[in-house]
């Protein structure tokens, strides 16, 4: 058979096409899976046997803010800067009602409630007031971990939702999709950062930081494949509400007393 | 200070804008480039002989911008030296993991384009020269010096189909880019499936808007006759585009406040307190609405050539503005809405730091430089400079 030069550069594009895509293509799924499919290396804890779980109950928190100073010293977030893995929203539902009977929310945050919160509204003014712990819900469909360009957000075995600080980035494209702005851009390793449920300490039997340090026990954290635990317990027999159910992203924190103004 | 930026409440991760005006100029430079290619493939495919004049020119324009289209995305990152790892591993699920390829891929096929249309001056170049003239000539030919007829001919058939397969891609790298936004459901601005198709008409449009410029801008520098034939067809495909853009940003805005669901008391405040002047102002009236009356009056006005000049200048000047604005009012209006949907934030550009104006402007800049040096490579200017037949 004769090849002409014309058929040599042709066959010679199509191998060298083919080669450069399914290189690419093969190391993409390989890669992937060094972040997720490998277990933590920890003495004895298999992520099979569990699958992770958080509760608050927001008619218990008395908005100390303890959760959210604790949740900065283990996991050494800046506190001087505007971020957060977990923070408290106070919510104060004004007597005034105007001509459309709307009522008046007053939502805030300040410092994330590290501080506590100050009585700036007088009490006689405010109908209705509640506080709502807010946490990254490590979402079973979560959006983050499908918008990373790389696969350095990922979901464990145990169902938690954690970023490759190795592998990230910094595109923010996973900020930009969680609809609970628990994600945020950690300016030191220029990389996303969000809560990990203290994946470091949650791996030894231990309870996430915001969990042990809450006086009240409105933040509660277990094991949904263990039957006897408190948050398995819960879900099985009180009415809980999910943050944002309309959007599918199927998250596993799960409120107890939710209002509706809170999104 | 933060407080007067921040209004109602907004997730305390969200008191800083993520996305920054490189991000705004992202999509408006891969829309300028996706602009230009259809522009020149009216000639190309389309046999549309009056465009003949800036068909090559509008190819020399899309590469020039398409080459500086990932720097803004690559400046922007916080681990910049990761960011081929968007090649080597993409997770596919997410919609930026394409962007490598179809960037690559449609890099790929307009340098193809442009070494089909321009082979015979690029061969004739280096017969006629020496030195190292003759080498980079002779290098960018290849060292194949075949043209004669039959060559010529295959060429041309080639480029067409190229051109075939470029018009898709061109649509599919800009409404790609409209669905990076327009996937995020976290977000009631961007999450739209309309998104990608606003994208792609905003883009023609100032990819249009931006070669008119462009050869209004060369006919002068180098005195020579402006084609009026060839100007008042572009402006006339302006125009419809500009139609079809206008139908759908309005199409948009209309459904969602007709919808009015959850979260139009915040979009209704976005539009009001954050962009309403660049929105309704700059991407509405003296984007589209200016230009529409204008360049319909271009074509019912008979002679006159001159003044008719000025007004497709004008009127493509302002295109150029307003599709700027369009990309601003997404990019940045988007995350000027908390995803608490019960507070908004401002965006403050800062002129020196790595996200800032200056970076913007130097990578805004450099595909006119970079334009400059191909044109003195591979002139495009004997199409637009002999007599028209």
């Amino acid at each position: 058979m004769d090849i002409t030069r014309r058929d040599f550069t042709k066959i010679g594009c199509k191998i060298i096409i083919s080669a450069a895509s399914g290189t690419a293509i093969v190391q993409s799924m390989f890669t992937k899976g060094i972040a997720a499919e490998n277990p933590p290396e920890n003495g004895g804890y298999d992520w099979e046997k569990h699958f992770w779980g958080y509760v608050v109950d927001t008619r218990k928190c008395i908005g100390c803010g303890r959760c959210a100073n604790a949740c900065k010293m283990e996991n050494k977030v800046p506190f001087d800067e505007e971020v957060y893995r977990t923070w408290i929203e106070r919510y104060r539902v004004k007597k005034t009602i105007n001509e459309t009977f709307e009522e008046e929310v007053v939502i805030d945050s300040p410092d994330g409630g590290i501080e506590g919160f100050v009585d700036d509204i007088p009490a006689e003014e405010v109908k209705k007031a509640f506080y709502v712990p807010k946490i990254c819900n490590h979402c079973d469909n979560a959006p983050c971990v499908q918008v990373c360009p790389v696969g350095a957000t990922y979901e464990t075995k145990d169902g938690v939702v954690l970023v490759d600080y190795e592998y990230c980035i910094g595109c923010r494209y996973c900020i930009q999709g969680c609809p609970y702005g628990a994600r945020y851009f950690n300016t030191e390793k220029g990389t996303a950062d969000k809560c990990t449920w203290c994946y470091h300490r949650i791996t030894k039997g231990l309870l996430p930081a915001c969990v042990q340090a809450c006086p009240t026990g409105a933040r509660k954290f277990g094991d949904l494949k263990d039957n006897k635990s408190e948050v398995k317990k819960i879900m099985d027999e009180e009415r809980i509400t999910l943050l944002k159910p309309d959007l599918g992203t199927k998250p596993k924190v799960f409120y107890i007393g939710l209002d509706r103004e809170v999104k | 200070m933060l407080e007067n930026l921040i209004w109602g409440y907004v997730y305390p991760n969200e008191s800083e804008i993520q996305w920054s005006i490189l991000i705004v100029l992202y999509p408006y430079i891969t829309g300028l480039v996706a602009g230009a290619f259809i522009a020149s493939s009216l000639y190309h495919v389309f046999g549309k002989k009056e465009i003949k004049p800036v068909a090559r020119f509008a190819l020399l324009t899309a590469l020039s911008f398409l080459l500086v289209a990932m720097l803004p995305l690559l400046v922007h990152l916080g681990r910049p030296e990761r960011g081929i790892e968007i090649m080597f591993t993409p997770h596919l699920t997410s919609a930026m993991s394409g962007f490598g390829y179809i960037f690559s891929f449609y890099l790929t096929i307009v340098v193809l384009e442009i070494w089909l249309s321009f082979r015979e001056d690029i061969v004739n170049k280096a017969l006629s020269s020496h030195g190292w003239k003759e080498l980079l000539y002779s290098s960018l030919a290849l060292f194949s010096f075949d043209i004669s007829e039959k060559a010529l001919h295959d060429d041309e058939k080639f480029a067409r189909k190229l051109a075939i397969i470029g018009i898709p891609s061109a649509a599919f790298l800009h409404g790609y880019v409209g669905f990076i936004f327009g996937g995020i459901k976290a977000n009631p601005w961007w999450s739209t499936p309309l998104m990608p198709i606003i994208f792609l008409m905003s883009a023609i449009v100032s990819g249009i808007a931006l070669l008119i410029l462009l050869y209004i801008a060369a006919m002068k520098i180098r005195k020579h006759v402006i084609d009026h034939k060839c100007l008042q067809s572009l402006a006339h495909y302006l125009w419809i585009f500009l139609i079809l853009d206008v139908t759908l940003e309005l199409l948009e805005i209309v459904s969602m406040k007709y919808a009015s669901r959850e979260d139009i008391d915040i979009i209704n405040r976005l539009l009001s307190d954050k962009i309403g002047f660049t929105f309704y102002g700059v991407q509405l009236t003296l984007g589209i609405f200016i230009p529409f009356v204008l360049l319909l009056m271009v074509s019912l006005m008979k002679n006159r050539e001159t003044l008719k000049l000025y007004m497709i200048s004008i009127s493509s000047i302002f295109v150029v503005i307003g599709v700027f604005a369009m990309r601003w009012n997404v990019v940045i209006g988007g995350q000027e809405i908390s995803k608490s949907l019960s507070g908004t934030l401002t965006y403050v550009p800062v002129f020196f730091s790595q996200e800032g104006v200056l970076p913007a402007l130097i990578i805004f800049i450099l595909p006119f430089i970079i334009l400059l040096v191909v044109t003195s490579i591979l002139p495009p200017w004997k199409d637009m400079e002999e007599e028209p037949s």
